[in-house]
């Protein structure tokens, strides 16, 4: 009979792993000579690396900064020695017109703005980005947009403080009204009425007298002069800015109680969702004119603002639900059984998480959002592409076409990519799971 | 006066008063003509087989579900679709779960605070004392700083019984608190369970350890079918029970 009876008398210690598990050499077997297949596509994967860099490098390094047209580019090749069609790029075209193509037809002499707005943006960013940074510059973030506003498009400082002055007065109209009334949907009620009566009513007398008291002015830019890079940030930043507020509201709204609050929401959405960006933007230039009073000019700039951050919201809506609806039931209980009330709860408890679980669908919605811009040359309006091919148009420059989508290609992969990194810096930051 | 006559002793104060309660899930009928009285101080011990209702019945005690029919009273505060009269009595009911439902974001000490803070409008600085003092009570107060998914499932549950406590609720109701439990941390959950008892709680257990309703409870309620079947002090619950349906499902759990 065998005798299975047996008692450890010493616990085992650990040992190092074997060098195939470990180190360089560890590395490169586990992840590209894991087996023959592995192997064989690791080679042919280094054959194509290798020779796409061949052909573009030598593109690429062309000594042709200088030259003032393709033919000069041309030329310069030609002395080299190097013939073809893919003898080397013609980069003149880029040192001639990357202000055209960064900031559309912004008047040369006020280009500083627009600078200074952008070095002005990061300031303003950088206490929403980073937790390390003082959470009083806070106050400087929400006056950025209305000082970015009188940077870019001039005239009288005191037209965007007396929009701003609105808000204000609604954040009054709330304390005020809900202190002496008792009840919070008049103060919502009053919150919403007084901003909108001060700037249809008050805004433009208030702002221009003033003006006439304390003139501080910038000369006015015209919307059909900003275009490039400065148009796609423009746009794309308000798009990303309140697209996310409007998508938690939507997506807070399609699951409430109350039927009327619900449908409006999934009807918005699914409106929204079902039709193409380019029909809305089509929307905003032409139709939206015959809803307004005749004799109105409302920008068009503005018109594709509002209609972009729409278009995103409905998508930010679903992203944030699918965000909710990730989050297990007993979160909510757990809020509710603690005597937090909805909005509490929500603030604290639920949007915390399920903005986290969203961050990855987020930042794919802001980063669509953003290369959508480009599409808002449907409407005339000079984005990067329509620049490019205007520039086209000139004599000197007829048919570049890699230089100018290149360089408008990496302009944009800066953007997206330094948002991307930003939003896995954000995950890794508020993993607090499994830590 | 014998221990056994000590844990029976209870205040005739009502707690919690509940009257021909009946609730459905669309067409299922899941509790039925439910009548409990409940005595301040009181420790109570619900049993059951699964899907017997008893744990949707103490979540219809702080209105977690939402009962059709009948009254429910806690504290003298009518449950209604009156959202004020919820909030009070959630206010003053505590809940821990069989999940614990811990806020994963938050560190051990802001979940502590958190309730009191919002809910009872406690400066920080008590409310971080009184968070403090009752995890020192759970016996993990070196944990404060860290998240609830870096400890373990009893540390969690300890926590989650510390947070409720930090609302100085007068009863609390416990769903299943040691199921999701690996049975070497069942005792550290159920000691703090007791030590609560011992002062004095208002305490509903929905639980299948039935040493701990032996030991600390003073009543025994057996649910099936939506029902109350039989309820009695622990003593006579488990040594004569008088219902068939009791037998067999005392049989059942503690035949093995």
């Amino acid at each position: 009979m065998p005798d299975f009876s047996y008692v450890r008398s010493e616990m085992l210690p650990e040992k190092a792993p074997p060098k195939s598990e470990v180190g360089i050499y560890g590395w490169l077997r586990t992840n590209l000579f894991s087996s023959v297949t592995n192997s064989i596509l690791t080679v042919v994967a280094l054959y194509f690396v290798v020779s796409l860099l061949r052909g573009v490098l030598p593109w690429a390094f062309s000594p042709t900064w200088g030259a003032e047209s393709l033919s000069d580019c041309r030329g310069i090749l030609h002395e080299l020695g190097r013939e073809g069609h893919f003898a080397g790029a013609c980069w003149g075209v880029i040192r001639e017109r990357w202000t055209q193509l960064l900031f559309g037809f912004y008047p040369i002499e006020a280009l500083w703005r627009p600078l200074v707005a952008f070095i002005l943006l990061g300031v303003a960013m950088a206490p929403v980005l980073f937790t390390s940074v003082p959470k009083k510059l806070l106050w400087f973030s929400a006056v950025f947009p209305f000082l970015c506003f009188w940077l870019i498009w001039g005239g009288s400082i005191w037209f965007p403080l007396a929009i701003f002055a609105g808000l204000l007065l609604a954040g009054v109209a709330f304390i005020l009204v809900t202190r002496y009334s008792g009840s919070t949907l008049v103060g919502v009620i009053a919150t919403m009425l007084v901003p909108v009566l001060w700037w249809i009513f008050f805004t433009d007398p208030v702002s221009s007298a003033v003006h006439f008291v304390l003139p501080i002015s910038l000369e006015q830019v015209e919307s059909q002069n900003i275009g490039g890079f400065l148009l796609a940030v423009l746009i794309g930043l308000t798009g990303v800015t309140l697209s996310l507020p409007l998508g938690v509201i939507l997506a807070l709204g399609r699951q409430s109680d109350l039927p009327l609050l619900k449908y409006s929401c999934v009807a918005f959405i699914e409106f929204i969702r079902g039709v193409p960006l380019i029909t809305l933007l089509f929307v905003a230039s032409t139709l939206l004119n015959y809803f307004m009073p005749p004799g109105t000019n409302f920008d068009l700039v503005l018109r594709v603002m509002i209609m972009v951050t729409l278009f995103a919201s409905a998508y930010m809506a679903e992203v944030i639900r699918g965000g909710l609806a990730a989050l297990p039931t007993g979160q909510y209980e757990a809020a509710d059984s603690l005597g937090l009330n909805y909005w509490t709860a929500q603030r604290l408890i639920i949007m915390p998480q399920a903005l986290k679980i969203s961050i990855p669908g987020i930042v794919s919605t802001f980063i669509g959002l953003f290369k959508d811009t480009t599409l808002v040359g449907i409407v005339g309006l000079f984005d990067p592409i329509l620049l490019s091919t205007n520039i086209r148009a000139d004599q000197a420059w007829n048919g570049v076409l890699w230089e100018l989508y290149g360089f408008i290609g990496l302009v944009f992969f800066i953007f997206c990519f330094s948002m991307s990194r930003y939003s896995m810096y954000l995950e890794r930051k508020l993993a607090t799971g499994h830590r | 006066m014998t221990t056994a006559q000590k844990q029976l002793q209870v205040s005739d104060e009502v707690a919690i008063q509940i009257n021909k309660m009946n609730k459905w899930y669309g067409a299922f009928h899941v509790l039925r003509d439910i009548d409990l009285t409940v005595y301040r101080g009181e420790r109570i011990v619900i049993a059951g087989p699964s899907g017997s209702g008893k744990s949707t019945l103490i979540r219809c005690i702080n209105a977690l579900e939402e009962h059709q029919e009948g009254s429910i009273e806690v504290d003298g505060t009518l449950l209604s679709s009156d959202l004020k009269n919820i909030d009070t009595i959630r206010s003053e009911v505590g809940m821990c779960f069989q999940h614990f439902n811990l806020f994963p974001h938050l560190t051990i000490l802001e979940n502590c605070m958190l309730a009191p803070v919002w809910v009872r409008k406690i400066p920080q600085k008590e409310a971080r004392e009184t968070a403090m003092h009752f995890l020192e009570k759970v016996k993990i107060p070196d944990q404060a700083d860290k998240y609830p998914g870096q400890l373990s499932g009893g540390q969690q549950q300890r926590v989650a019984i510390a947070r409720s406590l930090c609302m100085k609720p007068r009863i609390m109701l416990f769903d299943e608190p040691t199921s999701a439990l690996d049975p070497e941390m069942i005792k550290e959950v159920l000691d703090t369970m007791v030590e609560l008892a011992e002062e004095g709680m208002t305490m509903i257990c929905v639980t299948h350890e039935m040493g701990f309703a032996r030991k600390v409870a003073n009543r025994v309620i057996f649910m099936d079918a939506g029902q109350i079947v039989e309820q009695n002090e622990p003593g006579e619950f488990f040594d004569n029970p008088q219902s068939e349906r009791t037998k067999l499902f005392l049989s059942q759990i503690l035949g093995h």
